[in-house]
């Protein structure tokens, strides 16, 4: 087994409304910063045991349909890297 | 007949829901989600609330406690379920019903009496009201706006199983009278029988004459009767 960190990232569909993200838009403009758009994204390190990268992204993949992510609103990717010793 | 209202750790709406069957004749009882369903369950209401702080998302966590699992088994067989305000979020976080519900427009927490117009009288969570009635219930969440995608939206419309929408007085469904930006102004669904339905706005609130605002929410707990 081999110790791997899944980098599970949950972000929303591309045209579902973000009230947050457009909040914290406007107020980095009212600090005078310029920027086109801002999208907000939830990101979870999960640390896990597997036998290699493929079988701990699958697992990942499994939280992220299960829990982390709710399929009417988001989209997600999962990155998948050995822990350093 | 006992209709279970389910506690979660963070339920707030437990108790207003039970007085208010209670004044309806229908005997109800708080039962603690680790419990499980009593055996003479024959109605569940899954009550509002900040059920497990609202972590990841507004009743995700609860649609996961293994009390769901009698709750998706009762509904399967028939017993009428109930979701209200959270109720409703952790409905649709446990698919019992479809869409999610998600941030408001405004990005802030609403605490108001809203209109709804009666979209679907002929199912036993509206049988007390006419199609295209307008009644009035409070709402109070942050986590409101119903969110489907559009050809998921279209079934649930030709299915109709869209119970209520958001309104102004006259039952003009328009973008005005739309409190949180719920796609088609959509405040409460069937589930995939029409034994299982969700809402944001509170019927248990409104539903005691004594409180001198609307009883119009009677209606909607009749059909636990």
């Amino acid at each position: 087994m081999t110790a791997y960190t899944a980098t599970v990232t949950v972000r929303l569909k591309r045209g579902v409304l973000d009230p947050e993200a457009e909040t914290t838009q406007k107020t980095l403009e009212r600090l005078g910063f310029e920027l086109a758009d801002l999208r907000s994204a939830d990101q979870f390190e999960v640390d896990l045991d597997a036998d290699d990268a493929d079988s701990a992204a699958e697992r990942a993949d499994e939280m992220a349909q299960r829990l982390l992510a709710n399929p009417t609103l988001h989209d997600y990717d999962v990155v998948v890297e050995e822990q350093a010793e | 007949m006992t209709v279970a209202v389910v506690q979660f750790g963070g339920s707030n709406c437990d108790r207003d829901a039970v007085r208010a069957l209670d004044r309806l004749g229908v005997d109800a009882e708080r039962v603690w989600h680790e419990d499980g369903l009593p055996a003479d369950t024959e109605g569940v209401v899954l009550p509002g609330g900040f059920s497990y702080g609202d972590y990841l998302r507004a009743g995700a966590m609860a649609a996961h406690s293994p009390i769901m699992n009698e709750v998706r088994a009762a509904a399967e067989e028939g017993t009428p379920v109930l979701g209200v305000c959270n109720g409703a979020q952790i409905g649709s976080e446990s698919r019992l019903t479809p869409g999610a519900f998600t941030t408001n427009r405004s990005a802030r927490f609403q605490c108001e009496d809203v209109y709804l117009r009666v979209e679907n009288a002929e199912t036993p969570w509206t049988a007390a009201y006419d199609e295209g009635e307008v009644i009035e219930l409070p709402i109070a969440h942050g986590e409101g706006r119903f969110e489907i995608d559009d050809a998921a939206y279209e079934a649930l419309v030709d299915a109709d199983r869209v119970l209520f929408r958001y309104c102004d007085a006259d039952g003009e469904v328009t973008e005005e009278a739309n409190p949180n930006g719920s796609k088609g102004n959509v405040a409460g669904v069937l589930g995939e029988r029409e034994n299982v339905a969700v809402l944001m706005p509170h019927p248990e609130r409104a539903s005691l004459a004594e409180l001198g605002g609307s009883t119009d929410g009677q209606g909607v707990l009749e059909g636990l009767a």
